[in-house]
């Protein structure tokens, strides 16, 4: 959906430790979206988001103050309005999940066109998700096995802590690089019913108070 | 052909002449294949064909003899047509059965009632399946290898398994022919039939004995060479993924002297390490121990030579064994035909490790082609990814349309013992 273009365009904050990555990703949306503001890192980004309340902000995962979750979780608390889109060359799942569980509304990697940055932009600005094939590949890893101490967790949440079939259908074709159209397609649903269905997957990821969730990235991150 | 879809659907019926199918099947598919066209459930055909088997394998036979003459879903012609044409199939069929006919011969003539009431439906069904063997699709005989190859395997059948299961089967005739002799009457009316027997036993070996030989013999012979040509194959597409594959990159780079001499160097090593340590270019053997690892290998290679880029994305994770090595150089393969070919800037790579399965789907936005006007002699995906999954009980499924990319779907089973001949019982 690409419904903030009833309001304009999208206003665009970027965030990134990289000069270059910046004035890239600034020349490639050309004048698709309105770019209002820059910042290389956590504090400044906090206080730059703060003062120009941008539509959506592009936050590279690493930056040298902090994790860019730092970022999200405290615009979040004044700022609720402002959505988050991860950008990152990163491929450390941990990181990119903790990105998302502080909130953002999508991650995608450093290696996207500017076209699909653009619609991911303009997606995550309508209050749409934004999964790329490889945060689909982490949810579904992430969310793969039950849990071993399931019995003995009383916290066990199977709305939250577990994906639906159609979930892990839809997830598994954004992992195969089909775009959300494709999979209404394959699928014989429609763009809208797919979205849908990446929102609820989002919402589990945010919410889930799933142990697997942590422990499957701690585990990622030693091997 | 999504997995996606075949969750949870019931088959309809289906119309048309009869089929045997070659989804949800236990042996040909004959059972599957009637239950499709009249809509009984397989598991109710299945019992009837195995009650119908018990007294005299009757069932047995029709069943194999279905087999032989209904054609597979989605082929034309049957497998009798084909094995009529193989010459060396019926002389081996007549062999067989000609040494099943002498048995039942001489127990009609000791009147050893249960062996004659068995008579001929088993003959009938031994020497189908003979013919299936040696004439069915190589798909088809996934189920049938592991039993039949202790069979005619011939000098490397020294197992011990398989020689205590002939051990055993001696001795159980051995003591059966023994208890059949003293529990006859008194030893002198015994001789006299008793010689005849052997005289009528020396007379067949004498005459069909050296036949039976050169059949055995042949039948060896054509396994070799057999052998040989999947070992020529093998190396064909070997020396298409690396050696061609190079020839091809140099020819469009020629305009870069320095990516010539380096791709040139590459290919060097990589051949020389194949002719003298024996490691095969292409695989991924040595450098990778699990699939993941082995599709990341995947994404800087093709990423370093074909300068595109590789979205590699692995859900789970297994060893490496020869079947999944197998699967990668497929999937690696469809990964720089992708790169080579369908001009699109990146190329989507996912790999999903299953309890049962592991899938690879490899899928580019590129310019597509119609795969029924791929020109035969065009190696690349017949040989190098289907023929190469299809060797080891994989699968590999080619979605393309001019204008709208390609997807690569290779699955591969998981489970290793299906390769291993059976133990014996």
């Amino acid at each position: 959906m690409t419904g903030s273009d009833a309001g304009g365009r999208p206003r665009v904050f970027i965030v990134d430790d990289h000069g270059l990555f910046r004035s890239g990703v600034r020349s490639e949306l050309g004048d698709q979206v309105e770019v209002i503001g820059e910042a290389e890192d956590v504090q400044p980004a906090i206080a730059g988001i703060a003062g120009c309340e941008p539509d959506v902000v592009l936050l590279d995962v690493h930056l040298p103050g902090g994790g860019g979750q730092d970022v999200v979780s405290e615009v979040t608390r004044s700022h609720p309005q402002v959505r988050f889109l991860a950008l990152s060359a990163s491929d450390a799942p941990e990181d990119v999940i903790a990105v998302i569980r502080a909130g953002a509304r999508g991650y995608v990697t450093k290696t996207i066109s500017g076209s699909e940055l653009v619609d991911a932009i303009r997606r995550v600005a309508a209050g749409d998700a934004v999964f790329s094939p490889r945060l689909a590949g982490f949810v579904l890893d992430a969310f793969a096995s039950v849990p071993p101490d399931q019995r003995v967790r009383p916290a066990f949440d199977p709305e939250l802590d577990q994906l639906t079939p159609r979930e892990r259908d839809v997830l598994r074709l954004i992992a195969r690089g089909y775009t959300y159209k494709e999979i209404a397609r394959e699928l014989f649903i429609s763009a809208k019913t797919v979205e849908s269905h990446v929102s609820s997957v989002l919402r589990k990821l945010q919410l889930s108070t799933r142990h697997q969730l942590t422990r499957w990235a701690a585990e990622r991150r030693l091997t | 052909m999504s997995p996606l879809f075949r969750r949870g659907r019931i088959r309809p019926r289906v119309a048309g002449p009869l089929r045997r199918q070659q989804q949800g099947r236990v042996a040909g598919g004959v059972a599957a294949g009637i239950s499709a066209r009249t809509g009984i459930s397989v598991n109710i055909i299945r019992i009837v064909f195995v009650l119908t088997s018990l007294p005299g394998g009757f069932g047995a036979a029709v069943y194999v003899l279905a087999w032989l003459l209904v054609p597979a879903a989605g082929e034309e012609g049957n497998i009798a047509s084909r094995a009529l044409a193989d010459r060396r199939g019926i002389a081996l069929t007549a062999a067989v059965a000609s040494v099943l006919a002498l048995l039942l011969l001489i127990s009609s003539v000791l009147k050893v009632a249960w062996i004659s009431s068995l008579s001929w439906p088993p003959v009938i069904a031994l020497a189908g399946l003979v013919l299936i063997w040696r004439n069915a699709s190589p798909e088809e005989l996934t189920l049938l290898r592991p039993l039949a190859e202790p069979l005619f395997a011939g000098g490397g059948a020294r197992r011990r398994s398989w020689i205590k299961l002939r051990l055993a089967a001696a001795s159980l005739l051995l003591i059966f022919g023994a208890g059949l002799l003293i529990s006859a009457h008194v030893s002198g009316v015994l001789v006299r039939p008793m010689t005849g027997v052997a005289l009528l036993f020396a007379a067949v070996v004498v005459l069909l004995g050296p036949w039976w030989l050169r059949v055995a013999r042949d039948s060896f012979a054509e396994r070799q060479a057999r052998i040989r040509a999947e070992e020529r194959a093998e190396m064909a597409s070997r020396v298409h993924d690396s050696v061609l594959q190079t020839l091809a990159l140099i020819q469009r780079r020629a305009d870069d002297p320095q990516q010539v001499v380096s791709l040139a160097r590459a290919q060097e090593r990589e051949l020389r390490s194949w002719l003298f340590d024996g490691r095969p270019p292409g695989s991924i053997d040595g450098l990778a121990t699990t699939l993941a690892g082995g599709v990341r290998l995947i994404q800087q290679e093709v990423e370093a030579q074909h300068g595109i880029v590789v979205d590699a994305i692995s859900v789970g994770d297994c060893d490496l064994d020869s079947d999944m090595s197998a699967l990668l150089a497929a999937a690696r393969e469809a990964t720089v035909n992708a790169a080579k070919w369908s001009g699109a800037s990146s190329v989507s790579v996912f790999a999903e490790v299953e309890p049962d399965s592991v899938s690879v789907f490899v899928r580019d936005r590129g310019r597509g082609f119609d795969p029924a006007a791929v020109p035969a002699d065009r190696k690349g995906l017949a040989e190098s990814v289907r023929a190469r999954m299809a060797r080891r009980g994989g699968s590999a499924t080619i979605r393309s349309a001019v204008g709208e990319g390609t997807e690569v779907v290779l699955t591969m089973p998981r489970t290793v013992g299906h390769r291993e001949p059976s133990r014996a019982p």
